[in-house]
Parts: C-alpha cells; structure tokens; sequence
C-alpha cells in the first residue's frame, strides 16, 4: 500500500486542479476572492450565488459521479476477474437509466425533481436483482456476465421503445438528452440526492480489497481460503446498484469511465485489485472533472454533452490499450 | 512409565482427519458412494485411481468446499461444518488441479495471498508472514522466480508458484490434487520431498497421484478409488497389486523393487467391471 502514497498524491493534486479550474469555467466571469469572501459577509450577492449555487454543485457532482464509476469498475472487474467488467455489462446503469426515463415519459413534471433519482436507484437495483435471478446462485463468471448483457439488452431495448412512442418531438429530445449523460444545471438539491446513496455505496466497498485479490486465484481457491465469494458478489453488486443508480439518476448515463480508468492505472498498482479501488475512485474523478471541462471549452454549435465526450474519447483510447495488451501477451 | 508410553502410542494413533461414508451425488449421478479416508498425524496418503473416479471431487469435500450427500468429516475431532470460516482455511490448504492466475501479479505478491486466512481485513504483512512466504518460496525452489509476472510462467513453473501459495498458509491438512503432473522429474521428486516433509511435522496430507511409483515410494498408505467407489487401502503393496490395476485402471503393469519401487504401464487389457 506504502508505494501508492505518491500515486495517489499525484492523482489527488490532479483532482483538485481540476475542480479548481472548473470553478473558474462559465459563461460568467466572477471575481473569485470577491465571491469567497461574500460567501460570509453577503451571500446574496450575484457572484457569491453563481459560486455558491451553479458552479459548486456541478464540481462536487462531477468529482463524486466519477470517483462512483471509476470505483465500481475497479471493484467489479477484480469481482468478475474480467477486464471487461464495468457497470455498464452488467446491466445497473441502463437500469438506472430506464427507471428515470420511465418517470420523464409517465409521471407528472411537478414531480420528477424528487422521482427521478428514486426510480434510477430503484431500476439499477432491479436490474441487479434481475441478473442475480437469471444467473443463479451458483452461477459461474460467464454465466454472470451473459446474464449482465441479457439484462442490460433488455432494459435498452425497453429505453428505445419508450423514444419509439414518446408523444412529441420535443418529449424524445428530453429523452435522448438525459441518457447522454450532463452535469450542467445541476444544483446543490441534486447533490443531496446524490450524497446517500453513494456514501451508503462506497461505505459497502471499503475492505473488499483483500477478498477481490485473492479471487486472483479463481474462485474456488478463494472460497478454500476462507472467502465467503457469494455474499462478496451480492456486496459488490448492491453497492455497484446504489452507487450508480444514484450517479445516473443526477448526472445521466455517462458511459467509458468505469471501464477505461481502471485500466489505464492498473499497471501503476501492479495489477492487484486491492490497490486499484482508491486510484479509481480519484482517476474518475479526474476523468470526469476533465471531460466536463472539455464540453465547455470545445466551441461547439450545440451544447456538448458530457456523456458523448467521455465515449468518443474513451472508445479510441480502449482501442489504444487493446492493441497494448495485445503486444504484451502475443510478444 | 509403560502407562505414559502407552498413553502417548494411544494419542499418536488418533487420526487427525476421519472421513467416513461420504457420498456426493450431484445432477442424479452418484459421483462418490460410501468411501471412508482418514488421515493419521505425520502421514502422507495418496489417492489414486482413473479419470473420473471421484478423486477430486472427495479432495473438495474434505476441503469443506462442496458438502457431502450423506457422511461426516471432521478434523481433530472436529465437525467440518463446526469450523468457522477463518479458522477452516487456516486449518485446511486446498491446492486446485489446473490453478488459475486472472492478473499479472509477480510471483511473490501471488504467493503472499496465501497468507490471507491469516489476517485482519486491516492487518499489515508482518515479518512473520513475510517468513512464511519466503520459506514456501524456497522449498518449491521458486524463490529466484519472486518477481516475475505469474502470467508468464511456464506449466511446470507455474505449478510450483502455486504449490508455494498453498504452503505459505503453513496447514495442517494439505490436500493436493495431481500438483505433480505437469513437473519435470527434477521436481517431482523435489516436490514429493516437501510433501513428505510437509507430513512428517505431525500434519496430514492426501496427494492425488497418477505416478503409480511416486505413490509406492512417497506415501504412507494408499487408497484407490474407483468409478466412485473405494477399491481398496493400505499400504503399497496390498493397493498397488497387478490384479487391482488391471481391473481399475485396464492396464497391464511390470512391476519391481530394485533400490526403490517401480510400476511401469506395459499394455492395454479389457477392463473388468
């Protein structure tokens, strides 16, 4: 753990410039010393709200969003043993993605404000619940994950049938916007819909790192090494649920990031899974505060969301470490 | 004084490992009925018999990894079922026939997961199982092999790492399943030594061996399973006759004890069932 000191320094001092810089990105210019003080001495004053109320909580989503998807992947690809493992397989963010659409489509707008995260949480934990019933409970690794892609299948064939019949134009463009995944707008009250769930997430994801390293030896070598590997799964699965139910419910589904961060600093931690969980978390983080930077930098026509960015950049750099990986092992 | 001797002949001939009548039927198919094993302490007991004869799946009941049908294990005296999960894996080391490695970790952090049963989920590597893993990486001659990537091993190699895994728990009950089978025969017989070293400190270990004359010459006693069934024990001699391996395994043997056992396959027979 002692060798990650630095790692984590580095990544730890990248976040916070980041999130630094980002409060200084908007359409707004404001004089920063100026808002910091008023925050004390008058809190109504424009540049003191626009800080306070606007920038903050886009930030602190961006910073809490990222460390949840890069935190979960890291988590499930040393639970599935499988670096293709991200929330996205098995099924919790189309999940939470359903679930939100489906109180945009069906319920009344004076309350989706205080639905929406709900029903994210509740169908990414549905979706869990479902593979775990599909799989069952003794399921190998591969049955694991067909049934991840099953689910996952299922719940984006019911999100293109409800774009399919959405009443008006203008219905389907609030659809497709929101599963692209964007963090502007976004407000303090969106924080507090954040918070909950995914400290209950993470909080059920410290001190698995020893149990996700032995499963380096397969599982049935881990279960003769005193792992109890069925409820680890369940422990894993629940938090991935929480943790990003809550994270697409605020932010949308905002793909690659749970995939490409664990990989990219793998090496760094020399490939145990134990020590990849905290560098995810923060490497998301860093992902997720640069990408947001990024949609609002790039000139664009259009608003820019974050979603797409973080995939089109993210695929062609999974390309990158494929053919990495594949040099490596070929020879 | 006779007392006391006799008091300690009684205590040495307890058996630390007694498994009796187990049978394991899975899917409608009886894979194991009625074998009985036990395992006195210091003793080193092969388990032979052909490709599915139910060789490894009585390795994984003894290891508590799977639960018996009928029967009952138990381990100094001790239920199987009565061992909390910490204090089971401490007790039992498991060595899988064909390990697996999922990420590129070097050869020493691989082995020094073995120690898991004994730590906290916080507790720090202490001298104590840095000892023990330096120790396994030594007595399966791969402690030159520390820092290599455990992907990139060979078979024979790679055999060894894990062997090492599985002693750096320091057990008393090692249960190995075919861990020579892919060694070349500098190995095997190093290998064999630990494994007769490892039985010798009052532990217990079952080998699974397809190397009729490793099994006459390293292991204290012999049992032969047999399409499930237990065929026979005892030691070499009796297990290892020309009758019994021509009516389990349909081969002929030329056998022989010139400085230390040999049984060689000669030719294929009918087997009779």
């Amino acid at each position: 753990m002692h060798s990650d000191n630095r790692l984590v320094l580095v990544l730890s001092i990248l976040v916070t410039a980041l999130a630094v810089t980002s409060l200084t990105v908007g359409t707004e210019s404001i004089d920063y010393s100026r808002a910091i003080a008023d925050q004390f001495t008058d809190p109504d004053a424009t540049h003191a709200i626009i800080l306070r109320e606007i920038r903050l909580p886009r930030v602190l989503i961006a910073v809490i969003v990222g460390a949840s998807l890069g935190l979960c992947g890291a988590a499930l690809q040393g639970l599935l043993q499988n670096p293709l493992a991200s929330p996205g397989l098995i099924g919790s963010a189309s999940g939470a993605a359903l679930g939100a659409v489906s109180v945009l489509y069906f319920s009344n707008a004076i309350w989706h404000t205080q639905l929406i995260p709900v029903a994210g949480m509740a169908g990414s934990l549905l979706a869990t619940l479902l593979v775990y019933l599909l799989a069952g409970r003794s399921a190998g690794i591969t049955t694991l994950i067909l049934a991840g892609v099953a689910v996952n299948a299922l719940a984006t064939a019911l999100l293109s049938l409800l774009l399919n019949l959405a009443p008006s134009p203008y219905a389907v463009q609030e659809l497709v916007l929101w599963t692209l995944g964007d963090l502007t707008d976004r407000t303090l009250k969106d924080l507090w819909l954040l918070l909950p769930c995914t400290v209950l997430g993470w909080s059920m994801l410290i001190g698995i790192g020893q149990q996700l390293n032995t499963l380096t030896l397969g599982e049935t070598t881990s279960t003769s090494l005193g792992v109890n590997v069925h409820r680890l799964r369940w422990r894993v699965f629940i938090a991935v649920a929480l943790c990003v139910g809550a994270a697409v419910a605020v932010a949308g589904m905002i793909g690659f990031i749970g995939l490409v961060v664990p990989h990219l600093l793998r090496s760094l931690v020399k490939h145990e899974p134990a020590r990849l969980l905290p560098v995810s978390a923060l490497g998301g983080s860093a992902m997720l505060l640069a990408a947001d930077l990024g949609v609002r930098l790039i000139p664009t026509n259009q608003t820019l969301k974050v979603g797409v960015l973080t995939a089109l950049v993210g695929a062609p750099f999974f390309f990158y470490l494929i053919v990495r990986s594949r040099r490596q092992y070929e020879g | 004084m006779n007392e006391t001797s006799v008091q300690v002949q009684q205590e040495q001939e307890t058996p630390r490992l007694i498994g009796s009548n187990l049978s394991y039927r899975i899917n409608k198919t009886d894979i194991l009925k009625n074998v009985s094993i036990r395992a006195m302490p210091g003793e080193l007991i092969g388990l032979i018999g052909p490709n599915g004869a139910g060789k490894s799946t009585l390795l994984s009941l003894l290891a508590g990894l799977a639960t018996c049908s009928a029967g009952s294990i138990s381990f100094d005296g001790k239920l199987i079922d009565d061992f909390n999960t910490a204090s089971r894996a401490q007790t039992i080391g498991w060595l899988e026939q064909i390990g697996e490695i999922h990420w590129p970790l070097t050869v020493h952090r691989l082995v020094s997961l073995g120690r898991y049963p004994h730590l906290t989920t916080w507790q720090k590597f202490s001298e104590a199982d840095e000892l023990a893993v330096q120790r396994a990486l030594e007595q399966t001659d791969s402690a030159h092999l520390s820092d290599r990537d455990a992907m990139t091993l060979s078979g024979g190699e790679r055999a060894r790492v894990l062997m090492a895994r599985v002693l750096a728990a320091e057990p008393s009950l090692l249960l190995a399943d075919e861990p020579v089978s892919s060694l070349d025969l500098g190995h095997q017989l190093q290998t064999m030594d630990v494994l007769r070293k490892f039985a010798s400190a009052k532990r217990a270990c079952i080998v699974v061996l397809h190397d009729l004359s490793l099994a006459a010459r390293y292991c204290d006693r012999l049992y032969m399973l047999n399409q499930g069934e237990l065929k026979a024990e005892g030691n070499a001699a009796t297990v290892l006759s020309n009758e019994n391996i021509r009516e389990v395994f349909g081969v002929e043997v030329i056998a022989g004890c010139d400085v230390i056992p040999w049984i060689v396959p000669h030719k294929l027979v009918s087997k009779v069932n």
